[in-house]
């Protein structure tokens, strides 16, 4: 199936924005800033969930990242930081250090996903086994398979996150409390 | 033309190198966090989109990725609540300057 121009063009303007305000998270030297450019690049990877017809998932992304732990990060920042003031400019062997740890990554993993090319030119199906993916991505079908316990169900690692995050708003109380 | 699955692992590996340079070169635990950030949101990334190409009929990675928002958020939760404890005894943020517990 042709894909859409206009899902072509979003994906672009989303995928260069992606490149550009993560670069702009780690580079800019006001930790504020630093924060909005992320807030930036979650939103627009929650457009790529979207457009991969993970509605749900986008729409997650947002509310918790983008609504929650975006929030914190910012009460952490005025909490700590005085307003207004930059970080100190970097040393530079610390600069090449990470420079180099970033690049040699991104070169071998860049090479592995281009020397492996069996699965690089795969494009989207809409249909598996006659069913849309409609009908295999809706909330309907997330909601059974978090809450049953058959092959490819979830219930127990559902139930395990919800013991994690009572334990951890427990363990956030009691660090951050006032003594 | 047509999207394909490369194109959308190439903004994901370039987020993630950025996330490692951050996470190594930045002082501010706060910087060091959303440096993390950027990495765990770029694996996110890959588990959907391998999911959505390679196996479109089932949802595993979708659910990987949703426990990992869910294991992010309460990571990123205790963190914040450290360092803000970290803050009010030391009054700093810098990981140079934090030596208290080294002898």
């Amino acid at each position: 199936m042709e894909t859409p121009v206009g899902n072509i063009i979003l994906f672009f303007i989303v995928a260069f924005a992606i490149i550009i305000f993560s670069v702009l998270t780690v580079t800019t030297r006001k930790i504020l800033r630093s924060a909005t450019y992320l807030l930036f690049v979650l939103f627009a990877t929650a457009i790529i969930y979207f457009q991969l017809d993970y509605q749900f998932l986008g729409a997650v992304q947002i509310a918790v990242y983008a609504g929650g732990i975006l929030v914190l990060f910012v009460f952490a920042i005025m909490l700590t930081q005085q307003p207004g003031k930059s970080a100190e400019p970097l040393a530079s062997h610390r600069r090449w250090m990470g420079l180099t740890a970033a690049l040699a990554g991104v070169a071998v993993c860049g090479y592995a996903l281009f020397s492996y090319v069996r699965f690089a030119g795969q494009i989207l199906v809409d249909k598996v086994d006659g069913k849309s993916i409609d009908q295999i991505v809706n909330i309907e079908e997330i909601g059974k398979h978090l809450l049953s316990t058959d092959k490819y169900d979830y219930l127990l690692p559902f139930e395990a996150i919800s013991v994690l995050l009572l334990a951890c708003i427990i363990g956030g109380v009691v660090i951050a409390r006032r003594r | 033309m047509n999207l394909t699955l490369l194109m959308y692992l190439i903004p994901s590996l370039i987020m993630f190198g950025c996330g490692v340079y951050g996470f190594i070169t930045r002082k501010n635990m706060i910087a060091i966090m959303i440096s993390l950030e950027l990495m765990l949101n770029s694996v996110d990334v890959n588990f959907a989109v391998f999911n959505r190409y390679l196996f479109p009929g089932q949802l595993e990675g979708m659910f990987f990725s949703l426990f990992a928002i869910a294991i992010a958020a309460a990571e990123t939760a205790l963190a914040l609540a450290i360092i803000i404890n970290v803050f009010r005894i030391a009054k700093k943020v810098d990981i140079n300057e934090i030596t208290k517990l080294k002898f």
